[in-house]
């Protein structure tokens, strides 16, 4: 019989996963896929809760989520084209106007 | 259903966990695309097995649809520079990267086994509304009317502001 812990570790997997991938890789557009997965691995929980629960309360909120990965995403690429067009690079470590 | 139920679960477990870590190894940033979209039509298998259907579809259709078009199309569009093979970090970097990654996951492993003894969680419900998308719909619109309404708005300021960084100065 699965419980909840089953999906809690799927989603630890899949969370822990992005968060190596944003660390480690170097292309921002791959960075943006690892954020995805992050988010992605939140819904799990939610669901999974909601069912515990019985009730569809995570589920609408699972909805919002995926409303604010899919704007996310948009925006995100959107200032990836327009960094890429004017630096004629996507890697991070060149992206460090900001750096000390 | 139940042993088909564990079945279906390590198998969906197993496609997302490796097609996930397949997407952050791939040098390839197109290959890397492919495997988001498999990472996520997995785990829209495990909202099915969760019934969460309507869940289900807008993560076909939004996520695994959508959003990864969208990541291929800024490939394409980027073009060389999207695809160029960048230096590896460096071994200290890499190092402190996946050591972060390793705490992240053991803090939330150590919040989870606490948790379970400490928390008495009830068993899985066993009744589901029959109707999810109906259910989902009657939450959305009465319970849940102004983050609704909010994320509506938050989707046309991210479109109006996708228009506008991408535009080319003319």
């Amino acid at each position: 019989m699965l419980s909840i812990e089953h999906y809690l570790v799927l989603s630890l997997a899949l969370f822990a996963i992005g968060v190596g991938g944003v660390l480690l890789r170097r292309n921002v557009i791959v960075m943006l896929m690892s954020i995805e997965l992050m988010l992605n691995a939140v819904t799990i929980n939610l669901v999974a809760f909601s069912r515990l629960h019985g009730s569809v309360d995570g589920q609408a909120f699972a909805v919002f989520i995926i409303v604010a990965a899919a704007a996310e995403a948009v925006v995100g690429l959107g200032i990836i084209l327009v960094v890429g067009r004017g630096r004629e690079t996507l890697n991070s470590e060149d992206m460090d106007l900001l750096k000390w | 259903m139940s042993a088909l139920n564990t079945i279906l679960f390590y198998f969906f477990s197993a496609l997302a966990v490796a097609s996930a870590l397949a997407m952050i190894t791939r040098r390839n940033v197109a290959h890397a695309a492919i495997f988001l979209v498999t990472t996520l039509l997995a785990t829209g298998g495990i909202f099915l097995l969760l019934r969460a259907e309507f869940i289900f579809a807008l993560q076909a259709l939004l996520n695994a649809g959508g959003a990864v078009i969208l990541f291929v199309f800024v490939i394409a569009l980027a073009g060389p520079q999207a695809t160029a093979r960048l230096a590896p970090p460096s071994g200290r970097a890499q190092f402190v990267g996946a050591a972060l990654a390793l705490v992240v996951a053991g803090q939330i492993l150590f919040a989870i086994v606490v948790g379970r003894g400490s928390l008495r969680l009830p068993a899985m419900a066993t009744e589901i509304a029959p109707q999810n998308t109906e259910a989902i719909a009657t939450a959305l619109l009465h319970q849940f009317i102004v983050p609704f309404e909010i994320a509506s708005l938050l989707l046309l300021v991210s479109m109006i502001g996708a228009v506008v960084l991408a535009r080319r100065r003319v």
